[in-house]
């Protein structure tokens, strides 16, 4: 575990750096996770991150892709636009959430 | 815990390195082996790899859409079937009564379902909607007396195995 700096706040990350307490997330940090990985957010963006806070607040895991696509009703396609080629790590990244881990 | 100095500790995503190709053929239209390709290529693609499925021999029957609803598990064959839970193995005699195969591709059914895994066709569907391309043997078609018409609309296209060979060039193969 280390701790990095994102926007102007000390942060718990893994070795890969996704986030270990998904309580540090705020918005200003996800701004600063997007940044990371070169994802300009806008309302879509938004609506998908806040779905999976919301999905591990009630599931306690992080959803899969399909998850996100069945039970959020994001389009798969949706997806990859927004955070292209590994929405799901993408995704669970700008959410300050472990990767998923689901097969399917 | 050890605190970084400077550039944060970001996750590589790998969006420079994206060279990578797999191609899977899949070969049986029997449901337990319908899955490992599906599931796979899902793997491969949310991984942002190049992804093609070539469907060959009764593979054919995952994407023809008057047979891809009722792929069938038996357990004749199968003499790892054992029942969840359960060590004992499930004697092969058993598997040839009548309504065995419908009570044991009920059961694998109801296991899919209830780990959230989509039945054949919304699969290729999810895949395609992926990226995925899907690919139908021309010799197959052929045997089978099908037409492009018959295939489920996600197939790019019906081609022989030069094309496939071509296509496949510099990718991982993977046979089902």
């Amino acid at each position: 575990m280390a701790l990095t700096t994102i926007a102007g706040t000390d942060i718990q990350v893994d070795g890969e750096g996704f986030m270990v307490d998904p309580g540090e997330w705020s918005e200003e940090v996800c701004q600063g996770l997007a940044g990371n990985i070169g994802v300009e957010l806008t309302e879509d963006h938004w609506q998908v991150i806040h779905f999976l806070r919301k999905d591990f607040e009630q599931e306690g895991v992080t959803p899969t892709l399909r998850r996100v696509t069945k039970a959020g009703g994001f389009p798969t396609k949706q997806l990859f636009t927004l955070f292209p080629k590994k929405p799901a790590k993408k995704m669970a990244y700008c959410a300050g959430l472990q990767k998923p881990v689901g097969c399917v | 815990m050890t605190t970084t100095e400077g550039a944060p500790v970001v996750p590589d995503f790998g969006d420079d390195a994206t060279d990578r190709k797999i191609a899977f053929v899949c070969s049986k239209g029997n449901l337990d082996m319908a899955y490992p390709a599906l599931i796979m290529a899902n793997g491969a693609l949310g991984e942002g790899i190049e992804t093609h499925i070539f469907f060959t021999f009764w593979g054919m029957d995952m994407i023809n859409k008057e047979t891809q609803g009722g792929l069938q598990f038996s357990m004749l064959g199968n003499t790892a079937m054992h029942m969840p839970g359960q060590s004992w193995h499930i004697p092969q005699g058993l598997g040839g009564l009548p309504g065995m195969t419908g009570f044991a591709t009920r059961m694998l059914k109801k296991q899919i379902k209830d780990l959230d895994i989509p039945e054949v066709d919304e699969f290729l569907t999810m895949l395609h909607d992926m990226g995925a391309t899907l690919w139908a043997c021309k010799l197959s078609v052929d045997m089978m007396g099908l037409e492009k018409e018959d295939l489920i609309d996600e197939v790019e296209d019906i081609i022989n195995v030069s094309d496939f060979m071509e296509l496949s060039e510099g990718a991982q193969v993977i046979f089902v």
